[in-house]
């Protein structure tokens, strides 16, 4: 079935955040961020700005009926700044006008005084002078330091992922309106309804029950708009609260790009130790991850980063310590993958040290490390694992040895040109780690005409999840899909939602709708057979007919539904679903945090331009474990799209931060993400499908966030390349791969600190 | 140009928009993208960057050439209301059927929308693409849609669509594209009447757009000058060079090339003498912006805005053009070379407008080269970019012009290295020498596009990839070896 949104999409009738026909009366606001990133705020002169054409009024912090606070985790971000500044961006007043344009001119006129604090961008810094977002953790199995010793290699480095923005193509923003009595609807372009309404409620002094969240879809999410999209809809929301008027921020993209955060950046080191035999014995790293200046996310992150730390390969010893380090950039957050690719790089970039060093590629090293069913990760949980299924899968289909001996033919052949490949196996936990949040919610009413309205927690962002909502209510139910209506996402419909992230969203979601349906059609089933006078079991329904003992009696889904309302049977139901068995303790870090895990293999290829330092992928060829996918048209897309953003993670997108905590790749022109000419010539595909059971929705498992990880094979491949050309090149282990790093490599110069 | 006080009585802006005649007395720095979005609340064009750089604001724009009327796509964000005065403008809106048309149905069957957001920006570039003279090939339309960046899709179903609706194009033989899409109903009917109702417009127009001060703006494309400037824009005093077919056409008299400069980069690449005189110019203009970018920049915009990266700017510092200025009656011409004073400093008045540009054709015996990297190769400002033009006797250099941006506080013409060229046989020998002398003239900062270590051996690296492309007969391996 096709994105059931894709002919609105196509014809430009879908509603985005900014597209909300304007209610009269609607004001503007503009958020004025701090100009420093680390400072005590002397004086905030309001009063020229207030006289402004059009300016309705101005707000501080003062102006927050509840509590300044909208930290998630850990309190420690205010709505608005109050004496201190902590990141360039960071929201000091709001500016509430008749006009965008009014209200942007009123906040040139803003005048403050700082008086600076010492700047901190770097998270080893941070790390040495104590600041510390949350004490430490670290994961254990084995003992590591016993194990050094029976290793025939050991090898240590450090590793450097720099950070992303998610740049979704639709800003962040939210559109307010006052109810009656105090109430405030909200709609916002947000992953976390709840989240949004929870601190709202806060931030006011209100309870929640007053706050309607709603979201109709977003243009792109990515983890972006999982906990940063509460700030600008509880800002415009305390103006609607104040002035009893709509109030609506949509930000432009460099307001975006400035006061929002990005995927942490990690700095890490690593020593790995193997036996002669290539397996690895042990494996010990630190990772230091730029929180920036507020919790946020970043704990979980964090904690995500532990749980890959070694991806897809089992590792008797291990122990891998993380730090959350508080810097002066604006706080760091959820990226597609959360931490997780992160953490895998660092033992990609390991094995590849250890496999230059002993002088074998470095498929040698994963192939024989692949985690197995019945292995223990370092966190306790027993491995399901497809790991080996999808890198043998791959090697039969894809003939990577061939590959490899072109390459070879080629790079012997050519000056100008050398080419590169790598492996790049992936193993992606499914589940919020924080146990509670695996719940959701469906509400499922079938209306007397027979059509039917589902309400869910889930946020649809281009990942297809209402669809894949769609199709489980449909086939539950048997009918037409014409007939099914996925409707907002609402907190006065659905309660208490987990943001749609970790992949978890269609699972959660799916499983709901799978129990709010099947209620219904029970009790459906059940005055079907009284009507028959046949039992329960002798019901079923098939495309919309109602069949008896398999056969059609000439009564179909609609004279049910009307004879439902007429039995008074309850034609609505609210399902709940919170997957059995999971658990984890963190004063041990040990436990069963996911519901399954997701495996593939991707195998890359590129081609290095050793003149100029450019590249081409050549080819991404993939096997992937879909379980057995319920949508492969979106699948596949979630794939190809995730891919194709790891590889801009890993190769083009750079973000620039000055010493002085100031974004520099502030816009589109200098932030580059991937476009049609940069992504790989071929991307191929194939599912590993697997009947065996297990906790995804009809089977079809997760598959937001694995993909993104097949990016990390693209650094790789490019180095290989760059050895290719100059086997004595020594690089860092350090994204991205830009053609300046590149080049810097076939010219054999180290790369200078990019800071500007 | 300007006539102070000449137009006190109110120009209406007046143009088609899909299939309304629309009459505004908005200021005509007006962006079209807000007036589309929020004066005439047709929500299908969306907002990702107002920079030009995402496509999703992207519209068609129909004007007469020759008797025929011609679409380009071009970023709504950048374009003011006064640069679509008379002509035909087409969003999103435009585009639907009561079926999907054929861009949307090739991009639904091979699932190229995720989110959706930026997914009109393509229906529009690729529709476009069915209205456009160029031939359907892969090259083509991926082109089209050059503008056009998704965060979801990784683009391979976009990009199959995009197969599908070039090989719907296949068949077209010597039929107008208009009539053929319509014909075989790809594309909305009422695009037939256009060219009579907009003819009808164009007779109706109260008088060419006039500046009300004597100290007007100069807008060409609007393509830096919005990005810049995009807060105050709309309500500047503004002197709309684009249509003035006075600043168009691209004409050769005798071995002068002679640029209108309100020519856009489009018009250069599509231009038969062009064509005729530079053979890689399509590769070459593959590497500047994307193609609505390209069909409103213009050429003087490039040279006048100084961007120390432009990239014409660098093309035609090494042909050695000539900028022809005209202020008033008064006309004086100013070697290229020596326009750029300093930063952003030029040896122009501001009151002075570029008239044309011009250049000496190459010859058989020359050669020309252009070199840019960039962190994205595509739609993206150049890190280090390079130019050299070489006349050559045998494998005697008599004549070199090298050129570089990205190493300065403007784009760069180097005359040592430019002169040391002269007379010099081509050998490994003189562009290890060459290699050197670069060095001392240039003076690149480190910034977001790269370190200034980088930028150095970026630019050596570009000047062996001259060498290497026009002297084929040089040693590989040596000029690789070529340290810095
Ligand atoms: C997304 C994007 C990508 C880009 N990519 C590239 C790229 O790859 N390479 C590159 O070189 N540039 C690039 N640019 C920059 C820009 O497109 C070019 O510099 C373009 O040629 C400018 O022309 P314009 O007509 O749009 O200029 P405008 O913005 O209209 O004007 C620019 C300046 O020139 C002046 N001006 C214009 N015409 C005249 C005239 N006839 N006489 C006197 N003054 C005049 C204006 O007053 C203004 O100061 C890009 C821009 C964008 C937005
Ligand atoms: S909004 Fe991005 S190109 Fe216009
Ligand atoms: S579909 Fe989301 S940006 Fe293209």
């Amino acid at each position: 079935m096709k994105n059931i949104d894709s002919n609105s999409h196509l014809r430009g009738e879908s509603i985005y955040l900014d597209d909300v026909p304007l209610v009269a009366g609607t004001l503007f606001a503009a958020a004025f961020g701090s100009p420093h990133a680390h400072g005590k705020i002397l004086n905030l002169d309001l009063s020229e700005a207030e006289k402004m054409p059009g300016v309705a009024r101005i707000f501080t912090y003062k102006d927050v009926p509840g509590e300044n606070q909208i930290g998630g985790i850990v309190p420690d971000e205010p709505l608005l700044a109050e004496h201190h500044v902590h990141f360039q961006g960071m929201p000091v007043a709001l500016v509430v006008a008749e006009s965008v344009e009014e209200a942007k001119m009123a906040m040139k006129k803003i005048k403050i005084d700082i008086e600076p604090l010492p700047i901190i961008t770097d998270p080893r810094v941070a790390r040495e002078k104590g600041e510390l977002i949350v004490p430490p953790r670290t994961f254990k199995i084995g003992d590591v330091d016993a194990a050094w010793s029976q290793c025939a290699h050991i090898v240590e480095g450090t590793a450097d992922t720099n950070g992303q923005e998610h740049l979704y193509i639709e800003t962040q923003g939210a559109y307010t309106f006052p109810l009656e009595n105090g109430s405030i609807r909200i709609i916002s372009s947000t992953q976390g309804p709840t989240a949004v309404q929870r601190h709202a409620a806060i931030c006011l002094g209100i309870p929640m029950h007053m706050l309607e969240v709603d979201v109709t879809r977003l243009g792109g999410g990515f983890g972006g708009k999982e906990d940063q999209a509460s700030m600008w809809a509880i800002l415009c929301a305390l103006a609607t609260y104040h002035l009893k008027r709509p109030v609506k921020y949509s930000l432009d993209r460099m307001e975006d790009m400035r006061m929002t955060g990005k995927r942490n950046p990690y700095s890490s080191d690593f020593k790995i130790g193997l036996d002669k035999d290539l397996n690895i014995i042990a494996y010990e790293s630190t990772y230091h991850q730029n929180a920036g200046a507020a919790a946020d996310l970043s704990p979980a992150v964090l904690e995500r980063t532990l749980f890959h730390s070694t991806n897809s390969y089992f590792v008797p010893n291990v122990k891998a310590t993380a730090y959350s380090c508080r810097t002066n950039l604006p706080p760091n957050t959820a990226f597609r993958g959360f931490g997780g690719p992160q953490g895998m790089f660092v033992i990609e970039a390991a094995i590849h040290k250890a496999a230059e060093t002993i002088g074998v590629p470095a498929w040698e090293i994963q192939s024989r490390n692949l985690i197995k069913t019945g292995d223990e990760f370092p966190f306790g949980q027993i491995a399901e694992s497809e790991a080996k299924e999808c890198w043998v899968v791959a090697n039969q289909i894809f003939e990577p040895e061939k590959i490899e001996k072109e390459i070879k033919a080629f790079n012997a052949e050519n000056v100008l040109f050398k080419k590169g490949m790598s492996f790049m196996p992936i193993c992606f936990g499914i589940s919020f780690t924080k146990t509670p949040m695996n719940q959701a919610r469906a509400l499922v009413h079938v209306y007397t005409d027979g059509s039917v309205g589902v309400s869910t927690g889930a946020v649809e962002m281009g990942q297809g999840v209402n669809t894949k909502m769609l199709q489980v209510a449909t086939q539950i139910f048997s009918i037409h899909p014409n007939r099914v209506k996925i409707h907002t996402t609402n907190t006065f419909r659905i309660a208490n939602t987990s943001p749609s992230a970790a992949s978890a969203t269609a699972d959660l979601n799916g499983k709901a709708v799978e129990i709010a349906c099947n209620a219904i059609l029970d009790r459906l089933k059940t005055i079907t057979a009284e009507k028959f006078s046949v039992s329960e079991t002798e019901v079923s329904i098939d495309n919309e007919e109602v069949l008896i003992k398999g056969s059609p009696v000439g009564y179909n889904w609609s004279q049910l539904i009307q004879d439902g309302y007429l039995k008074r049977i309850a034609l609505s139901e609210h399902g709940h679903y919170a997957p059995p068995g999971l658990h984890y303790d963190a004063k041990i870090e040990k436990g069963h945090p996911f519901a399954y895990h997701v495996f593939g293999t991707a195998i890359t290829e590129v081609t290095v331009d050793c003149l100029r330092g450019t590249y081409l992928v050549n080819s991404v060829k993939i096997v992937h474990d879909f379980g057995t996918s319920m949508n492969t048209a979106i699948d596949r897309g979630q794939i190809e799209g995730g891919l194709v953003q790891g590889i801009g993670w890993m190769t083009l997108e750079e973000i620039v931060y000055d010493e002085n905590g100031r974004l520099r790749s502030n816009a589109l022109s200098t932030y580059k993400v991937p476009d049609i000419y940069s992504v790989p010539k071929e991307i191929d595909i194939k599912f590993l499908k697997t009947e065996k059971d297990n906790m995804a929705i009809l089977k079809s498992k997760a598959v937001g966030e694995p993909p993104l990880m097949y990016g990390i094979g693209t650094y790789f491949a490019l180095r290989n390349a760059i050895k290719a050309y100059r086997p004595d090149a020594e690089m860092e282990y350090a994204t991205p791969m830009t053609p300046e790093r590149v080049l810097m490599g076939l010219v054999g110069k180290k790369q200078e600190k990019v800071t500007v | 140009m300007s006539i102070l006080g000449a137009s006190n009585n109110l120009i209406l802006i007046r143009f088609i928009l899909n299939k309304k005649e629309i009459q505004t007395a908005l200021p005509p720095g007006t962006l079209l993208l807000d007036f589309i979005r929020y004066h005439q609340h047709q929500m299908g064009t969306k907002i990702g960057c107002r920079e030009g750089d995402c496509g999703a604001c992207s519209v068609l724009v129909g004007d007469f050439k020759n008797k025929n009327l011609h679409y380009q796509s071009a970023t709504s964000c950048l374009t003011a209301l006064g640069n679509v005065h008379g002509k035909h403008v087409i969003s999103i809106e435009g585009l639907n059927m009561a079926e999907l048309n054929l861009a949307q149905q090739a991009m639904k069957d091979e699932s190229a929308t995720q989110c959706g957001f930026c997914t009109p920006g393509f229906v529009v570039s690729l529709s476009g693409f069915c209205l456009t003279e160029q031939e359907p090939t892969e090259e083509n339309v991926l082109a089209a849609i050059s503008g056009n960046i998704c965060r979801c899709t990784g683009y391979k179903s976009i990009e199959k669509a995009a197969g599908t609706v070039c090989k719907s194009l296949e068949n077209r033989g010597n039929e107008s594209p208009i009539d053929f899409a319509i014909r075989k109903n790809y594309l909305p009917q009422y695009l037939t009447e256009i060219p009579a109702r907009l003819l009808a417009l164009k007779q109706n127009l109260n008088g060419a757009l006039q500046p009300k001060t004597a100290k007007p703006k100069f807008l060409g494309g609007g393509t830096d000058l919005y990005v810049q400037q995009h807060e105050t824009m709309h309500h500047e005093d503004i002197d709309f060079l684009f249509d003035q077919s006075d600043l168009k056409g691209i004409v050769q008299k005798g071995d002068i090339c002679e640029i209108g400069a309100a020519s856009t980069v489009t018009d250069m690449l599509e231009s038969p003498v062009f064509q005729a005189y530079f053979p890689n110019l399509k590769q070459i203009g593959k590497l500047v912006s994307s193609e609505p970018i390209r069909n409103i920049a213009t050429i003087a915009g490039n040279i006048i805005n100084a961007s120390p990266i432009g990239d014409l700017s660098i093309f035609f510092l090494a042909l050695d053009a000539k900028i022809h200025l005209k202020n008033g009656n008064e006309k004086r011409m100013v070697p290229l070379r020596s326009l750029y004073l300093g930063y952003k400093n030029l040896d122009r008045l501001p009151e002075e407008i570029v008239e044309k540009i011009s250049f000496k054709l190459p010859d058989e015996q020359s050669k020309i080269n252009f070199e840019k990297v960039c962190k994205r190769t595509h739609l993206d400002i150049a890190s280090v970019n390079s130019a050299l033009f070489v006349e050559l006797e045998e494998n005697k250099i008599l004549n070199a012009g090298l050129s570089a941006g990205g190493v300065g506080p403007v784009p760069l013409f180097l005359p040592k290295s430019s002169a040391f060229l002269s007379g010099k046989t081509v050998s490994i020998e003189l562009l290890e020498e060459l290699l050197e002398l670069i060095q001392t003239e240039i003076s690149p900062i480190s910034d977001v596009r790269g370190t200034e270590t980088y930028k150095r051996t970026l630019l050596h690296q570009l000047v062996k990839a001259h060498f290497s492309v026009m002297f084929k007969e040089l040693d590989v391996k040596q000029l690789m070896n070529l340290s810095l």
